[in-house]
This record gives structure tokens, sequence and C-alpha cells, in this order.
């Protein structure tokens, strides 16, 4: 007996006296005390604590760089330009950057562990970027999985917002989700309406921030959104646009039509939107309606499943695209959906025509 | 001769040629054959294998030898050794982020990946099961470790040689890989007995 004791007393001892000296050792080397950030050359300094990633180091500090993933780095978004500090790159980050990038020190920021004074540059506009504590003032079921939920902005707040741009939606720890956890989505609201914002939420299986919107969101509840982010906007031609969305990326094409009706702006505009059966339509009328009022505008939904009982145009969307136009010349291509899609739909419209520097898209990565 | 009379040097050279981990004792086959396809990345797993060899040898002969022979405890050695090889490879791995990033992004991956490979273990079990002195243990570690490098970069150079040799297609990748191991251990045990060490 005596012998089993102290056998455990002399292991227990062991490994008690082991991670003693791994949180020494933490505390020597994982510990790199204050650390200064200088964003824009002296513009905005920050001190902060050493050890996290420069992507939540600068949130804590109201300083927001656009985030797709929320810091996985699986969406190289979040690229700014690092002159002082960062260390080597690393290799998660090289598949995002170009040899230009390389060559220009542009780097992930959330792939960046702060570890010492570092001077970054980033967009002049980033520094206004705002964190909104908003009110959820409704929830829509637009399809089995699609939600539109409305955010009431704080009283006497408002932003500006370039329609087509994505906002950051913060989900709160919740269930197993110990950490504030943060997802892009598509602005659906027209930029004029500058006291709430609309999105429209697509359940992803086990996703973090839509699960919570599914789940645990209710109206009256309060939100956290950041942003607005992206540059995927209205160009200023007059070449006709192809507008293509699957999903809940008809998002950012509401707020753009909105946007040029209001604005006047009659470019020849057709937008399809793709989906698999009737149950995954929304809004089908509302555009139906813009598209009688509007003589510049066509919308052409299409559905991919062998649903009987509608008119909508059949097959996939890229089908649909390319039986619709006899050449693509003078054309402009605005794509938001999966990234599968994307990649299709690019294909289509380049073979079509459409020089690839005139795509214009937003992936959900 | 007794096993301690034997120079602690005569162990180093002995645990790198004749007494090789690898190709005599066939310990740490695993990131052997996976991490062998290139020199650079064999390279880095090498350097970090004789760094962690070499420093648990030292540290579990010292707890081997002041805490577990005291209390009559040594039929724990396989957990100990491989908590102490755990801690100290956690260490490791933060100070070398904290003083050197490019050391850091050379071993990547595989310094964590060390506290599984059983070469290590297998030190330990050895300089034990030998009687070895802290010195032997010493250069036993080293040697050993420095004799699992020899071999997988010698086996990352064979195979970027093999890249444009013609190889049956059912012995591509592992197949081969396991032939020229087996070609390579009986060039090494070729010299076994020329220096005794246990």
């Amino acid at each position: 007996m005596d012998k089993i004791l102290l056998a455990i007393e002399v292991l227990c001892g062991i490994s008690l006296a082991l991670t003693l000296l791994l949180l020494v050792a933490e505390f020597f080397f994982a510990n790199y005390g204050d650390c200064e950030i200088d964003i824009n050359n002296g513009d905005k300094k920050i001190t902060a604590k050493g050890g996290g990633s420069l992507l939540s180091t600068l949130s804590e500090d109201k300083v927001f760089i656009p985030s797709a993933c929320g810091g996985r780095g699986s969406c190289g978004f979040c690229k700014c330009k690092v002159d002082k500090g960062g260390g080597p790159v690393l290799p998660t980050e090289t598949p995002y950057l170009s040899e230009e990038e390389l060559k220009n020190n542009v780097r992930l920021s959330c792939q960046i562990k702060v570890k010492e004074d570092i001077a970054i540059r980033i967009p002049e506009e980033l520094l206004s970027v705002k964190e909104f504590e908003t009110t959820v003032e409704s929830i829509t079921d637009l399809t089995h999985d699609i939600k539109g939920v409305r955010f009431k902005l704080p009283e006497g707040e408002t932003v500006r917002i370039k329609a087509g741009q994505y906002i950051q939606l913060v989900a709160p720890p919740y269930d197993e989700v110990h950490e504030p956890t943060s997802r892009a989505y598509s602005i659906a609201s027209r930029p004029s309406d500058d006291e709430a914002i609309d999105l429209i939420i697509r359940l992803v299986p086990n996703g973090i921030v839509t699960t919570y919107v599914f789940e645990h969101l209710k109206e009256g509840d309060k939100a956290k959104l950041v942003g607005p982010f992206g540059d995927f906007y209205l160009r200023d031609t007059d070449k006709e646009c192809i507008f293509i969305a699957g999903g809940s990326g008809l998002a950012p094409f509401r707020s753009m039509l909105y946007d040029m009706i209001e604005k006047g702006i009659k470019r020849k505009t057709t937008f399809f939107f793709g989906a698999v059966g009737l149950r995954d339509l929304y809004f089908v009328e509302e555009f139906a309606k813009l598209s009688e009022e509007h003589s510049w505008f066509k919308f052409v939904p299409a559905l991919s499943g062998k649903e009987e009982g509608h008119s909508y145009e059949r097959g996939l969307i890229t089908d649909v695209v390319a039986r619709s136009f006899e050449k693509m010349d003078n054309h402009e291509g605005y794509l938001c959906g999966s990234p599968g899609m994307i990649d299709a739909c690019v294909r289509v419209l380049t073979a079509g025509g459409i020089p690839e520097d005139q795509i214009f898209y937003d992936k959900f990565a | 001769m007794e096993v301690t009379d034997i120079h602690p040097l005569v162990i180093l050279f002995a645990a790198i040629t004749t007494d090789n981990i690898l190709l005599a004792r066939f310990l740490g086959m695993c990131p052997f054959l996976a991490v062998s396809k290139q020199v650079k990345s064999s390279i880095g797993l090498g350097t970090a294998v004789v760094f962690v060899l070499t420093c648990t040898s030292v540290l579990n002969w010292i707890v081997y030898n002041s805490i577990l022979v005291p209390y009559n405890l040594e039929y724990l050695q396989y957990i100990v050794f491989i908590i102490v090889i755990a801690a100290f490879v956690q260490i490791v791995e933060m100070a070398i982020e904290r003083i050197s990033m490019s050391l850091y992004m050379a071993l990547g991956i595989f310094l964590p990946l060390i506290t599984v490979n059983c070469a290590i273990l297998g030190g330990s079990l050895f300089m034990i099961s030998r009687k070895y002195t802290l010195l032997q243990t010493a250069g036993f570690g080293f040697g050993s470790g420095l004799g699992w490098m020899l071999a997988i970069v010698a086996m990352a150079g064979i195979r970027e040689k093999m890249k444009k040799a013609k190889v049956v297609p059912q012995l591509e990748g592992p197949g081969i890989a396991l032939i020229i191991a087996g070609i390579m251990a009986l060039a090494f045990i070729g010299f076994s007995g020329v220096m005794k060490i246990n």
C-alpha cells in the first residue's frame, strides 16, 4: 500500500515540478511586456501587452482591420504593411501574398504575433471604421436556412456605407464557444438608410456565428457590429452590369440596386440569382417589382433542381448566364456567393469576353 | 571491461556509427520515412532531434538516479521519462520562439512532433539499461542524435537522387524507402563489433 502511495506521490511531485517549471518558463519567454504599435507613421500610437496577434491587439484598441474569417488565416483579407517588427513571413501567410506584396512587406495581421515595437501602415479609412452596439430590431425567416436580420444603430449614431460593402457581426461567447467570434456579412440595406443595417445570414452547419444567430439571437438583443469594410461596390463606368448571386449573396446587390435607383443610375443591369429549388428563393417579388418599374433592370432567378411548376430559368447559374448573352464585350461582372460558384462564373464571364479586372467579387471564405 | 570504463567519446562515436539508433536499433522510423523527402527539412528535424535527445537523456538520467532509484520506483521510468520529454520540448519551443524566430521557423512542426519520437525515449531507456554514468549518457545522447540525423540526411539525399530513377510502381514511396533503409542498415551493421559499448 505504501509503495503505491509513494509511487503516486513521486509521480505527482514530478508532474507538479514540471508544471511549475513550464509556468516559470512561460512567464519568462512568453511575456513580451508592453509593445508600441505605430500606425501610419505616427497617426496613431497604441501601447499594448505583447503576445497576442496583431489583428486582435489592434481591435482591442478599436482599430479594425477587415477580416472575414476572424483571424484563422483562411481569408487573406487582413493585410497590412509592416515597416518595422513582425518577424519573418510565416508559411501560413505566403499562400495569400503575391510577390509584389512580399516585396512591399505586406503581411497578414492575424498571423503576426506582437513581440516587439511594430510600425504598420493601413488604409486611412480603416482608422474610421467603427464598432456599433446595435439592437436587433427584427429577424425574418427568408427561406428554410436564410434569415434576414435588421440591426438598429444606437440613438444618434450613423453609418456611412458604400453599397456592396460588408460588416462584421461579433457573436459573444456561448455554449462551447469561449471567445467572441466575428464573421463578415454583406449589407443588404440601402446606404441612405443610416439608422439600421440589414444582413442576410445563411445557416452554415456548425458555423459559430450563424449558429448563434439561428439559435440564440432574439429580437431586442444587443449585437456588436464592426465595419463597414470592403471594395465590392459598383464601379463608376457606363458598362452593362451582370450581377450574379447565390444563396445569401443576394445581399450586396439589393443594396446596390436601391442605391442605383436613388442616385438615378440607369445602367443596363441583369441580376442572376441562382438557387436549387423554389424553397431557396426569397425577395423574388421585390426584385420582380423593381424590374417592372425600371426598364434598365432585369431579374433572372434560376433553379438548378428538377422541380416542376415554375417558370424560372432552369439549370446551373453558369449555364443560364452563358446562354443569356451572345457576347459580353461591354459588360462588367459583379459576383457574390460561394468560392466554387464564383470561380465557375469567372470562367464563364472571361470566356464571354470580360477582362478579369472588370469582374468584381466577394467570396464567402 | 566494465561499462563504466568506456570513454564517453567512444560511446559518442559508437552511437553515431556502429550502434546507430535508427539503422541498428530501428527506433524513430516514422519520421525517418515521412520527413526524408528533402535534405533541407531532414536537416531541420535532425537538428531538433540532436538537441532534444542530448538534453532529455541527461535530464532523465538525473531524474532517474536522484528520484526514482532512491525510492525504488524504477518501474515508473517510462511514464516519468515521457513527461520529462514532453515538458522539456514545450520549454524549448517557447525559448526558441523567443530567442530565434528563424530557427523556430526552420524547425516548425518538427519540434512538437519530437515528443513522440521513439528514438528520444529509446535513448533514455538505453542509458538506463546499459548503466551509463552521467558523462557517458551525455555522449550517448549526443551521439545517438547525430547518428539519427546522419541517417535521415543520408536517406533524404538518396531519395532526392532517386526522384529521377525509375522505381517499380508498386514500390514507389514508402516501399522503396524501406528497402533503402534496409540496405543502409546492412552497411552500418557491417561495422558492429568495432566498438563495444554495452
